[in-house]
């Protein structure tokens, strides 16, 4: 089964648009979106949890429409971190947490509880004032508390500090050790989504570029650094873009299996090959 | 079990899996018959994705140094020493026929080549 599936999904904003967006995550899996501001990352995220209505194309999470009736069972089973957390300013985390068992059936006080002492969340300070870390904290504690089997997540580890963050991944990561359990997430940290996703999927100007294994796009790529007379002599599909010093030296993304056997490349990270796609894109 | 991940190095992710697990099977480190871990459990032990974990687990199955048991996990298959050998005979095969290619566009004669080969040999064995 797939936990997430967007089939041609269309929506017009007057001057941006999300074009022809096909999107499948299957179950079991970890997705990252990346793309610029503004590329599209949280319209797509906004349109999979209704909150947008497409022009055309269907939204489907965990096999249910996203427009059907049905789909509000399914919020249930979706834990959202958006990258601004909104709870009442004077509520503290406790009184969230009274809220929450309260909103869902399935809310589990005892993780919450434990979330709260692993991310040291003071019980009994007021929501506003948190600091952007903690006010994060906060979501994601609450989208882990009341078990869901997928979780969204929108910049959700941005604001955090590195030890925290790495935290947090490994908290994703243990998330899908169950089958069935999924995630989307999109972020600008492209080395955390190098860490910790199974696809990397690229949106640029509300078009999905790619949709790729993440290490099937490392083997693919691979970055060269020599002199433009070097570069030259490769064959012109080898190379995606390219990045020149101003001292004789450049720097390329290249495709491994289009260069000769013998020329020494780099390892290409996720963000040499985003950027390196994007600097492309725009020539 | 040991499996260690270098980022440094050119070989894809899920071929360091393969290479390696299959080495301690050969090796008899892993022992016929041995539970592995789950492809979910390993990536994420190994903080890597599952989909790679899995591509290494296929290809192992595929050339019979594991089989899978649905719903019950991967185990090290007996091993087989004859399909081992007739394996190895086979990469044996296609060294010496890429070092052929190679003698040819050097225009190196048969003798020449062999001579190489012996060379090489003593040179092993003392």
């Amino acid at each position: 089964m797939n936990a997430i599936e967007l089939n041609h999904i269309q929506k017009s904003f007057g001057s941006f648009a999300i074009e022809d967006l096909n999107l499948t995550v299957p179950s079991g899996t970890i997705c990252g979106l990346v793309g610029e501001n503004g590329a599209g990352k949280s319209t797509t995220i906004r349109l999979l949890m209704n909150a947008l209505r497409p022009d055309s194309g269907t939204a489907k999470v965990l096999g249910v429409d996203a427009s059907s009736p049905e789909f509000r069972a399914v919020k249930e089973d979706v834990g959202v971190v958006l990258d601004e957390a909104y709870y009442p300013e004077t509520l503290t985390a406790l009184q969230v947490g009274k809220v929450m068992a309260g909103t869902y059936r399935r809310w589990n006080q005892k993780r919450y509880d434990e979330f709260l002492s692993r991310f040291d969340l003071p019980g009994k300070k007021p929501f506003k004032d948190f600091s952007r870390g903690m006010k994060m904290k906060l979501a994601i504690a609450v989208a882990m508390s009341h078990q869901p089997r997928l979780l969204i997540l929108d910049e959700a580890t941005s604001g955090l500090d590195p030890i925290v963050r790495d935290e947090v991944l490994e908290i994703f990561n243990e998330f899908t050790r169950e089958e069935d359990h999924s995630i989307l997430i999109s972020s600008h940290i492209l080395s955390d989504l190098e860490k910790l996703c199974d696809y990397i999927a690229f949106l640029h100007r509300g078009r999905l570029l790619f949709c790729e294994e993440k290490d099937r796009l490392l083997e693919t790529y691979g970055v060269f650094s020599g002199t433009a007379e070097q570069l030259a002599s490769l064959r012109e599909e080898a190379v995606v873009g390219r990045e020149a010093s101003g001292y004789g030296g450049i720097r390329a993304l290249v495709r491994r299996e289009d260069v000769p056997a013998g020329l020494e490349l780099e390892r290409a990270a996720v963000e040499d090959i985003i950027l390196f796609m994007v600097k492309g894109a725009k020539k | 079990m040991e499996i260690i991940i270098r980022n440094t190095v050119n070989q894809p992710i899920y071929e360091q899996i393969y290479s390696q697990l299959k080495a301690q099977i050969i090796s008899g480190t892993l022992a016929p018959g041995e539970a592995l871990p789950s492809i979910r459990a390993l990536a994420k032990d190994l903080k890597i994705s599952v989909i790679t974990t899995k591509r290494a687990y296929d290809e192992l199955e595929s050339e019979g140094f594991l089989h899978t048991v649905a719903g019950k996990g991967s185990f090290v298959a007996e091993k087989n020493l004859d399909l081992i050998r007739e394996q190895q005979l086979k990469e044996l095969e296609d060294h010496l026929s890429a070092a052929a290619g190679l003698a040819r566009s050097c225009g190196l004669t048969v003798e020449e080549l062999i001579d190489m080969l012996r060379v090489l040999l003593e040179e092993e064995n003392l």
